[in-house]
């Protein structure tokens, strides 16, 4: 027998992996969770559909959602991760001594459960004695805290089921006033490439630049997202992510990465001409 | 509890058999199952124009129903604990003129609280009857109506003995509700009859711990909006009636306006509805009180905002309070319920019932989830960070006592000319004016201009409400009586 899995990309695309069996498959409150063993990608995770990690290029997401704004701060203390359940990034922001605590508020227990069951690789993240797991929405969450972290980082699904809160103006309003002074936000930014995308994409940094005076964004190349161009999103209220960058300062740090080096954090700001304009423009255009 | 099988929906199945029965059409609607209007058809699917039929045998005739559209009005009785129910596809407006017009005609008195819908007021004007005003009472600190103190209908009713009917609002657009028992009691005592606008009310008949409704009550008749808050499409409505009406002539006075094309999409949605409710209402109704009473506390807690609850009921104008409505008042961080609606929307792409002067009304029903609520909630903490502001110099919600000085109809058909806002003041207005939503009128044919009511005219307007009612569209000039 064979056992393939396919993901509608977009109405018209579909993307697919072979697989060697099913490990996880449960309806919780909020959507589907799926865990599949591939023998190209290792074990994936899904959720409503869509794949959210797999153990081959996770690396890629996680280490560019967490160093590249620990570079350009080097002083981040209190951290707080919104969505993430699977633990990818808390485990990338522990491997920072200097980080004092990391909040991380997943809203749906039966991820994180199921993560630290089957994708240990991602989950052990969530073991480091610095973090503290929140199961709650993260918009609830953030409306009652005032000037108290250093980096927020969004995490999230698409906007698109519970996952629909963490792109409104509410909550990026929201993270605006829990953050400090000199705080850096950033977030998953879907992709530039397709146009069910790219709509989302736009919006969100319509949204940000209404409330941080530094906004910018940056890209990614992660195979099993869809176009496998993905975009990251770089706000702050003091910090720019090239100008106050300081290489050696992390490099020093001699923290071993796969993906992330000071070269290409300088890069990968620089985005593709199309990409710019529909920054720029704000606006969905006709794809 | 219930005396028939509410599993059935007679409406829903007979459609479903009519499909599949592939009948030719040689009748109308000539879009003949959507072919006629392919675009139509891609909007709103197959599924749909495929029924949306013509009155015929098999499918029953709303004007006169005799098979599947009585069965399904017995099985609505049934489920509300009515005597007779009719299936209503003009809106719960036609529902409450149908009421008005079934108890009084040209002349006859109709004791009412001012705050209700126009569409009591333009049943006044069609069929001439004289309306008796009763107070419904104001909260000073929210400038919200209530819900008439007992003893203010107690005291109409003795001045007003030739009255015919009360008409009572159950609850009130901002979730209050009067002694309706009481005024049952002491209405029938009199000889009137208690006609009850429920369009805010279906989940009475369904969910526990909430208010009494009109028919346990005693009403004689409830107008009933299942498309707001039970989960029919919008349009569809269902009249009531207690054991003392002849449902033969209510079903005349229906007719007398009623459309002869009723639309099945509506009456099965309503049969689709009622099926719902009766079997799954109460579970339905405690996740909307939950999540209303989540909501009420959450915001509470942002400061400023006041989502008000059972704590105001008073047993006097404030006899109780239907907890599933949310109501916000706006007006301690400085904004205007309007300009609260009005952000909510422009900024953060919350859509909700209705902004006044002082509050806001978010809707939570059948189909709201908690994940929307946090929304919401999270936007009014920014609201109030980014633009609240001094409340000195704010207007408030007051009562605006109508002087009335002749009948709706008497005014409204009477020789009139088109006068500017400011010079109308004195002068008997021929027309309504209102905020819409929520349609109470500010005027109603036949009661003075007066300085009070100009005011709030321009207030409203300027804090950017919809104002409606007037021939101007822009209401800077009213129709005044020569």
């Amino acid at each position: 027998m064979e056992l393939w899995y396919t993901e509608e990309q977009t109405q018209n695309v579909r993307f697919t992996i072979r697989c060697d069996k099913q490990i996880f498959s449960a309806e919780s409150d909020y959507q589907r969770i799926d865990i599949f063993h591939s023998p190209e990608f290792g074990r994936f995770l899904v959720l409503d559909d869509r794949i959210m990690l797999t153990e081959k290029d996770e690396f890629i997401y996680h280490e560019m959602i967490v160093h590249v704004p620990m570079a350009v701060n080097p002083n981040i203390k209190k951290v707080l991760v919104i969505g993430a359940g699977d633990g990818g990034t808390a485990r990338e922001l522990s491997r920072y001594k200097t980080i004092e605590k990391i909040d991380v508020v997943e809203i749906d227990k039966m991820v994180v459960d199921a993560c630290r069951e089957h994708i240990p690789q991602t989950a052990c993240g969530l073991d480091d004695s610095r973090v503290h797991l929140y199961i709650d929405d993260g918009l609830k969450f953030i409306r009652s805290v005032t000037n108290e972290y250093d980096l927020i980082v969004v995490d999230s699904t698409d906007p698109i089921g519970p996952g629909e809160g963490l792109f409104t103006r509410e909550f990026y309003g929201n993270c605006y006033k829990a953050l400090k002074d000199d705080g850096i936000i950033v977030n998953q930014q879907e992709s530039p490439y397709y146009n069910v995308f790219s709509k989302a994409m736009r919006l969100a940094h319509k949204k940000l630049v209404s409330f941080f005076p530094i906004c910018r964004v940056y890209q990614v190349h992660i195979p099993t997202y869809p176009s496998g161009h993905w975009l990251f999103g770089f706000a702050s209220k003091k910090y720019h992510p090239l100008r106050d960058l300081n290489p050696d300062n992390w490099n020093s740090l001699n923290i071993e990465t796969k993906y992330y080096n000071t070269n290409l954090h300088k890069g990968c700001f620089y985005l593709p001409n199309y990409v710019t304009k529909q920054l720029r423009d704000g606006e969905p255009d006709e794809n | 509890m219930y005396k028939l099988s509410q599993n059935k929906a007679p409406i829903y199945e007979a459609l479903e058999e009519y499909k599949d029965r592939r009948v030719v059409s040689f009748d109308v609607p000539g879009h003949k199952q959507g072919k006629g209007n392919k675009e139509l058809t891609e909007f709103l699917g197959k599924r749909c124009l495929d029924v949306d039929v013509n009155s015929m045998k098999p499918l029953d005739y709303l004007c006169h129903p005799v098979s599947i559209i009585k069965e399904a009005e017995q099985l609505m009785a049934d489920a509300f604990g009515a005597s007779y129910a009719f299936l209503m596809v003009n809106g719960t407006s036609s529902s409450v003129q149908a009421m008005v017009m079934s108890v009084c005609k040209r002349g006859e008195k109709i004791i009412m609280p001012r705050n209700v819908h126009r569409s009591s007021i333009n049943a006044l004007i069609i069929c001439g009857a004289i309306p008796v005003y009763v107070d419904p009472g104001t909260n000073k600190q929210l400038g919200i109506p209530l819900g008439m103190d007992i003893e203010d209908v107690k005291k109409a009713i003795q001045e007003n003995p030739d009255a015919k009917a009360v008409i009572v609002n159950n609850p009130t657009y901002y979730g209050v509700c009067t002694n309706l028992k009481e005024i049952v009691k002491i209405a029938h005592e009199a000889n009137m009859k208690v006609l009850v606008d429920e369009a805010h009310g279906t989940h009475l008949y369904f969910g526990e711990g909430l208010p009494i409704n009109a028919m346990e009550a005693g009403a004689d008749m409830a107008a009933v909006s299942i498309h707001k808050t039970g989960g029919s499409l919008t349009q569809s409505s269902v009249l009531l009636l207690g054991e003392s009406m002849n449902p033969g002539y209510v079903r005349q006075i229906i007719n007398l306006s009623q459309t002869t094309s009723g639309s099945y999409l509506l009456l099965s949605s309503l049969d689709l509805s009622r099926k719902n409710l009766a079997l799954n209402g109460k579970k339905i109704f405690d996740k909307v009180k939950k999540l209303a009473a989540y909501a009420r506390q959450e915001i509470n807690k942002i400061g400023g905002f006041y989502a008000f609850g059972s704590e105001l009921i008073d047993k006097k104008a404030f006899y109780d309070f239907d907890i599933t409505k949310l109501s916000i008042h706006t007006r301690d961080i400085g904004l205007a319920g309007i300009e609260v609606y009005d952000i909510l929307r422009d900024n953060y792409d919350i859509q909700i019932e209705f902004g006044d002067i002082g509050n806001i009304l978010a809707y939570i029903s059948v189909g709201d989830n908690i994940l929307d609520l946090e929304r919401l909630i999270s936007s009014l903490f920014e609201i109030k960070r980014l633009y609240s502001k001094n409340p000195a110099g704010m207007l408030d919600n007051e009562y605006i006592k109508p002087v009335v000085y002749c009948t709706p109809q008497e005014a409204f058909y009477s020789n009139k000319k088109s006068t500017p806002l400011k010079e109308a003041l004195g002068k008997v207005c021929a027309e309504f004016v209102m905020c819409y939503p929520p349609g109470i009128p500010i005027l109603a044919p036949g009661e003075l201009v007066t300085k009070d009511a100009v005011d709030y005219i321009i207030y409203a307007k300027e804090k950017g409400c919809n104002l409606t009612g007037a021939e101007d569209m822009k209401t800077e000039y009213l129709n005044v009586m020569c």
